[in-house]
């Protein structure tokens, strides 16, 4: 039971990636990326990495995913025009991902005979529950890793923020202190005039 | 047949191959290259996890964490730049982006 599902989940990860990667409307490589985190979700809950794998529904599909989105829909851009190079990068694409996918298979096999994956231990025992065995971890040994990890986002979001920010020139905007400040010398003449004459401006 | 270790981490090692060769076929679309880059931080994730999961050793998961959060703000970033790129180009064309000469 456990390997129809592993191998399920992995087919449709693996064939959502590809078609990420080769779609022509980012649209559609945004909605199988999703589907990629998905199964991959899946993948994660096989390991007994529950929360891990609640978190990467949350944060991929919840936030990056629909970041992705937003941005390819917001951008008028015409995306045929961009695929132009597309048959000319196919051979050296190919051949980097052969060379790069068989060393990774050497790597796999040589593990796998005399490696780290002699000791299987069985992955859905893991003592007091999932969650609480990354929080003890998370909160005692790695609490600083993890005030570094909560600095990088504040970091990434002000950056994303200074990024995007613009001022633009004739909008009118109020300016409370500008307002506040106001006094009524700045603004109020008193004029004598003259009956039957007009004012200059 | 049992799943091992090693299913795991062809399934990952597909994944990241993927990823690489997104990289490679669509240079010019920055979005794309973006997402592939994701592929690969989850293809890293899930290698994480399995050896996490088969050797016993619950840092494996905490690493995933740490790596899940640098992938998020990656995008952010990332997405903002593009964004800012649009903006003063009026599109988002690659081959482009070279003012630097560099």
């Amino acid at each position: 039971m456990m390997a129809i599902a592993f191998y399920c989940m992995a087919t449709i990860m693996i064939v959502a990636a590809a078609l990420v990667v080769l779609m022509k409307n980012p649209v559609h490589s945004v909605l199988f990326l999703i589907l990629t985190f998905f199964s991959a979700a899946g993948l994660m809950v096989l390991l007994g990495a529950e929360f891990l794998a609640l978190l990467l529904i949350v944060v991929y599909v919840g936030a990056v995913a629909v970041l992705f989105l937003f941005v390819v829909m917001m951008l008028d851009v015409d995306f045929a025009s961009l695929r132009k190079g597309f048959a000319n990068y196919l051979p050296i694409g190919a051949l980097v991902g052969v060379v790069v996918s068989v060393e990774l298979f050497i790597a796999l096999y040589a593990l796998a005979s005399h490696g780290a994956a002699g000791a299987v231990i069985d992955p859905v025992q893991q003592g007091p529950g999932n969650i609480k065995a990354i929080g003890v971890v998370l909160y005692t040994d790695y609490a600083y890793l993890f005030q570094g990890a909560g600095l990088v986002l504040l970091v990434a979001m002000i950056g994303a923020i200074v990024l995007t920010l613009r001022h633009r020139v004739h909008v009118k905007r109020q300016d409370i202190f500008k307002q506040v400040s106001r006094r009524r010398k700045d603004s109020v003449v008193i004029v004598k005039v003259k009956t039957g004459e007009g004012i200059e401006e | 047949m049992t799943l091992g270790l090693i299913h795991y981490l062809t399934a990952s090692a597909i994944l990241f191959t993927i990823g690489m060769f997104g990289i490679f076929v669509n240079r010019r679309n920055v979005i794309i290259i973006l997402m592939s880059i994701e592929l690969i931080l989850l293809a890293v994730n899930i290698n994480l996890v399995a050896f996490s999961a088969f050797l016993g050793n619950i840092l494996g998961q905490v690493m995933a964490m740490f790596v899940l959060t640098v992938a998020a703000a990656e995008a952010a970033v990332g997405l903002a730049i593009l964004v800012t790129f649009f903006r003063n180009r009026g599109n988002i064309n690659v081959d482009d982006a070279n003012v630097m000469k560099g």
